[in-house]
């Protein structure tokens, strides 16, 4: 490991829900770093394990999940050996989450300003209610919230899906996280609102230096906000890198197939879409070795048989896939030969 | 140029609201476009701007409240607008006197329609949720052969399954696929399933509603594709509703940009993503997230304030005047006309007149 203390360690995550129709291995394997003032982004499809691995973090797997291996460490503390208490001290005031719906994670029948308060109160109960109130609109101010006084008094049916994911920013970043992890947070929104909430969290990150996980599916959305990105398949991560590499050289065929099938919106001309065949993985019976490998174009009889081991392809750059494996050996052979 | 398989002219449609005095929703107002044969026009804006709404109305499947709907030749509805405009002098907060315009009914002569049942043979739609849209008591195979047994297009049992196996090849199932129940398949292989669907009755038209909105992207690009070789086999026409402004770019010939109700740009695909000339166009072209880095590092955006108002009440002249950073005065009362600016390029804006 680096000398410097990464901010979030997590090291080979599993989890695994046990339904009644068997094991379901949501998240198989996970590492990455995280530091301060970086932003990273998790892309997946539906059911590729990219939230439950955010929950596990927070400690916030429903049941019958359960992280059955590996190991989270958060400022060099172990988050999976955390006690209940410990971890509700923990939620809020060093990492917190914001969720895909707004209106679904806020409480309908209190106020704005109850719930913000609420949530600085948890937290810290010497603060004073004026003190509280004070943050509150201050927080909402900072989210962009024009006449906070008003909307203090408001329940959230009262606001627009814009605004109400604004008031979960602002009750996330209320406590100070160094943490903060955005589970499709724009997901239900416009466009245009996407943009703004988009725009809000750069200029936010750049104001408090924590470090964000963004989930999403949304490649253009990672293109915009994130510095590292990881893709993540059927509960594998397939490849991880900087933003750039993965955009301008990725490493799977996973990757690539992703950014193939994408219209563009900037395109000159039009070019058929180059779609990834097949359908996504059932979860239940996931194929043996490389979960992708029935759907690739490339695939070898040993993407059948085995998962492949992580290879380096450039600084900070891995990859997950048997044709990497392939080039890096004939690398290192040329090597010896010369 | 090509014929014109569909026109609507100053259509209208309001959901009247219970207890309230009024018109209630406006969610399509005044919108006039054409689709030719063979074509696909797109139609993007934001949710409850009405894109839906219109595709529907269009299909008369919420009937019009106004307007005029031509298709083949043949006008399939034709009424008179219902309400009069009629100017209210009102005080606000701090007894300053301003007019405000509100709708009043009056009364017009009953709607000209003809029956829809023959035209639905032609005019079909593709829903957005097709594990909502397709009946989950049903087999695929029953639910496809429904749509044959409606319009009687089998003579004999045999044509009738033959038909269906056909169908369920065409949009890339397997025929033993006919036996099983909607919810055994995955959201890519229902949307194939709805689109066998509607075409069972060997349409011409069919209503795309945000077809691929609820997919997984690697199978978004799939369905794409699909929908595309079936328009060049077949000879169809869409009209694609997204939000997905990429993949309407992609799709469609000529584009049509919804806010709040009106129609407010028309222009062919390209012509609209190289050069907007409606303040929202724009917006909206800008806002899309771009999947290359340096591309969105390096683009200005013009980021909106605020939210899209309530078509309950929507502001007065050009309804995109609260949010639009060039308004005049002239913009809060007058709304601007749906007319020509260049060549197969339509806009309503007022800036555009000088």
């Amino acid at each position: 490991m680096s000398e410097n203390k990464h901010l979030l360690e997590v090291e080979d995550l599993h989890v695994s829900f046990f339904t009644p129709a068997g094991e379901v291995k949501a998240v198989g394997g996970i590492s990455y770093t995280l530091d301060e003032d970086e932003v990273m982004g998790i892309v997946g499809e539906s059911g590729s394990g990219k939230s439950q691995e955010a929950y596990a973090i927070m400690g916030l797997l429903q049941s019958p999940g359960k992280v059955i291996g590996g190991s989270i460490t958060f400022e060099g503390e172990d988050v999976l050996a955390k006690s209940k208490a410990e971890m509700t001290a923990f939620r809020g005031s060093r990492a917190a989450m914001i969720f895909q719906n707004p209106m679904t994670s806020l409480n309908p029948v209190y106020t704005i300003g109850n719930q913000l308060i609420e949530a600085l109160v948890t937290h810290d109960k010497s603060i004073s209610k004026e003190d509280a109130a004070a943050r509150a609109m201050e927080m909402l101010t900072m989210v962009g919230i024009n006449n906070v006084e008003q909307r203090m008094k408001q329940y959230p049916r009262e606001l627009s899906g814009g605004m109400r994911q604004r008031v979960m920013i602002a009750m996330g970043l209320i406590c100070h996280p160094k943490l903060l992890i955005a589970d499709e947070p724009t997901t239900a929104l416009d466009v245009t609102i996407q943009a703004q909430i988009l725009e809000l969290m750069k200029g936010l990150q750049k104001k408090t230096h924590m470090g964000i996980i963004f989930i999403t599916h949304n490649l253009g959305v990672v293109a915009e906000i994130c510095d590292k990105v990881c893709v993540m398949y059927a509960g594998k991560m397939v490849e991880q890198g900087p933003v750039d590499d993965i955009f301008y050289s990725p490493a799977h065929p996973y990757t690539e197939g992703l950014l193939r099938s994408m219209p563009r919106v900037d395109a000159d001309s039009h070019e058929r879409l180059i779609p990834i065949e097949g359908t996504p993985v059932d979860m239940l019976n996931p194929p043996e070795g490389c979960p992708f490998a029935p759907r690739c174009e490339y695939c070898m009889k040993v993407c059948l048989q085995k998962m492949p081991p992580y290879v380096e392809v450039g600084e900070d750059h891995r990859s997950a896939c048997w044709l990497r494996v392939q080039e890096a050996l004939e690398k290192k052979e040329g090597k010896n030969d010369g | 140029m090509a014929e014109k398989l569909l026109e609507v002219r100053n259509l209208y449609k309001y959901f009247p609201v219970k207890g309230v005095k009024g018109p209630g929703v406006q969610a399509v107002e005044n919108v006039s476009l054409y689709i030719e044969k063979g074509e696909t026009l797109g139609l993007v804006g934001e949710s409850g701007c009405g894109k839906t709404t219109l595709g529907r109305t269009i299909l008369r499947l919420h009937e019009p409240t106004a307007g005029e709907i031509v298709y083949s030749g043949e006008t399939i509805y034709e009424r008179e607008y219902p309400f009069d405009r009629q100017e209210v002098a009102q005080k606000d907060a701090e007894g300053k006197e301003f007019t405000r315009q509100v709708l009043v009914k009056k009364s017009v002569p009953k709607a000209k329609a003809v029956d829809m049942f023959p035209l639905r043979r032609k005019m079909q739609i593709i829903f957005q949720d097709p594990a909502a849209s397709l009946d989950p008591r049903m087999t695929v195979g029953e639910i496809i052969g429904e749509a044959l047994d409606i319009h009687k297009l089998w003579t004999s049992r045999a044509q009738r399954t033959e038909r269906i196996k056909e169908l369920l090849d065409r949009v890339g199932l397997n025929t033993e696929h006919a036996n099983r129940f909607p919810h055994e398949f995955s959201g890519g292989q229902q949307q194939r399933v709805g689109i066998a669907r509607a075409l069972a009755v060997e349409p011409e038209f069919i209503v795309c509603d945000e077809p691929i909105s609820a997919l997984d992207v690697s199978i978004q690009s799939q369905v794409v594709n699909m929908l595309e070789d079936m328009q060049q086999e077949l000879g169809l026409t869409y009209l694609f509703i997204a939000h997905d402004l990429s993949v309407v770019r992609h799709i469609s010939s000529r584009i049509g940009v919804m806010y709040l109700g009106s129609l407010v740009e028309l222009a062919e695909s390209y012509e609209l993503n190289k050069n907007p000339l409606h303040p929202y166009s724009q917006t909206l072209l800008s806002a899309v997230p771009v999947p290359d880095p340096e591309v969105s590092r390096s683009r200005q955006r013009i980021v909106l304030e605020g939210d899209i108002p309530s078509p309950m009440n929507p502001p007065t002249g050009c309804r995109f005047h609260t949010r639009c950073p060039y308004a005049t005065e002239r913009c809060k009362v007058e709304a601007p006309e749906f007319k020509e600016h260049e060549p197969n390029h339509w806009a309503a804006c007022h800036l555009l007149d000088k």
